[in-house]
């Protein structure tokens, strides 16, 4: 065999292994997507019940908790983002990271210090390469997050906010997250959302009844929004990894959809190039042949 | 008429359909919701919740803290862990 066409079908080998992992990645993402999806779905009842009830005490009460009003004079800033443990996933994770680094220039801008606060081991690389300061770090279960996974996320920005940001160098004024929002099986955003001090967002159901009910509290509004709070940032966290996480299978998909194609195209012209050379190979062994035989005929007539 | 009752946990909706009456425990005690209740918004603790559903059955759960809200003859029961 020829040298030019042992290298195209060593080649070819390689190419197909690889096509053989990311079409398997691709349809491991594609079953988890479906589930993943249903996670979202389940988890939705419960943050909108809890958003309701925040909605409602906080529009009816007239009490003023410090995890609902803003400090007068902020000086820093918590941001949440979560991006993925494993590569492989297009641009999923970096979507994210820049949307942080949007959102933190934005901060830096109104004079705020910011606190990054990371999900997933990609963001995690990417602030370690740069040698940042890091305010908290998880990992490990950006695929298939647990309510416990959201609850640890949660407590931790729910302490630093609490504690007092005028003398403690660890307290936030303010709470952003950053996650990739799953629209459809083809879109996913990446967005910048504050979580406090309170911005009430209403969920994507319009409200049954037009106006929130007058609630009577108890005991008091206020221990019903002590009590309130943290569960509602916890849901909002939940909710955010759960979305991220269908996200990511849904990148991952795409992007290992896109792998296989291109590795078939590969496949594909390497084997016309093989063929050519195979063919090249032949037709040079016919003339040597042909050209060995004419010698000899002629060197034996001249001989004659 | 009846109340229509949803027990949800961050994971998963636990029960819901329609009742009679609902009780649980908040944390100034005991608290029993028939129908035309008025809205109340309640904070429970560790304690048991009892549906009694529309066919004479009563369906008990045991939850870990958790909030009650009740407003138009809707009974939602927030809770992060049910046994």
């Amino acid at each position: 065999m020829g040298a030019q066409l042992r290298i195209y079908r060593r080649r070819m080998r390689s190419v197909k292994a690889t096509k053989k992992i990311t079409k398997a990645m691709e349809l491991i993402s594609a079953s988890r997507i479906v589930k993943a999806q249903q996670r979202v779905a389940a988890s939705t009842p419960y943050a909108n019940e809890l958003t309701r009830a925040v909605s409602a005490v906080a529009t009816y009460s007239s009490t003023n908790h410090p995890l609902t009003t803003a400090s007068e004079r902020p000086i820093r800033a918590a941001i949440l983002i979560i991006s993925a443990d494993r590569g492989m996933a297009g641009a999923y994770s970096n979507n994210a990271i820049k949307e942080g680094e949007q959102l933190a220039a934005l901060l830096r801008e109104r004079g705020l210090e910011v606190k990054p606060y990371l999900v997933g081991r990609k963001a995690v690389g990417y602030y370690k390469f740069r040698d940042r300061q890091i305010a908290g770090q998880w990992t490990g279960f950006s695929d298939n997050p647990t309510y416990e996974n959201a609850k640890e996320v949660a407590d931790a920005l729910i302490k630093a906010f609490i504690a007092d940001a005028q003398t403690d160098a660890n307290g936030v004024d303010e709470i952003h997250i950053v996650f990739t929002e799953f629209k459809s099986m083809l879109i996913q955003n990446a967005m910048a959302k504050r979580m406090l001090p309170l911005e009430v967002v209403e969920s994507d159901a319009p409200a049954p009844a037009g106006l929130l009910p007058m609630y009577e509290f108890e005991p008091n509004a206020s221990v019903v929004l002590d009590a309130l709070l943290p569960r509602y940032i916890e849901a909002r966290v939940f909710n955010a990894m759960l979305q991220s996480a269908a996200s990511e299978h849904a990148a991952r998909r795409r992007a290992m959809k896109s792998a296989t194609d291109n590795a078939d195209d590969l496949i594909k012209s390497l084997t016309r190039l093989a063929n050519a050379a195979r063919q090249a190979e032949i037709t040079q062994e016919i003339s040597e042949i042909v050209g060995g035989a004419d010698a000899l005929a002629s060197a034996s007539a001249g001989s004659e | 008429m009846t109340l229509k009752v949803e027990l949800v946990s961050p994971t998963q909706r636990v029960w819901s359909g329609e009742a009679t009456s609902v009780s649980a425990r908040t944390v100034e005690g005991d608290i029993g919701v028939l129908t035309d209740h008025s809205p109340l918004f309640g904070v429970l603790v560790d304690g048991q919740v009892v549906i009694h559903g529309t066919n004479g059955e009563a369906t008990e759960f045991k939850v870990s803290g958790g909030f009650l809200s009740v407003a138009n003859n809707r009974v939602s029961i927030l809770t992060e862990s049910i046994n």
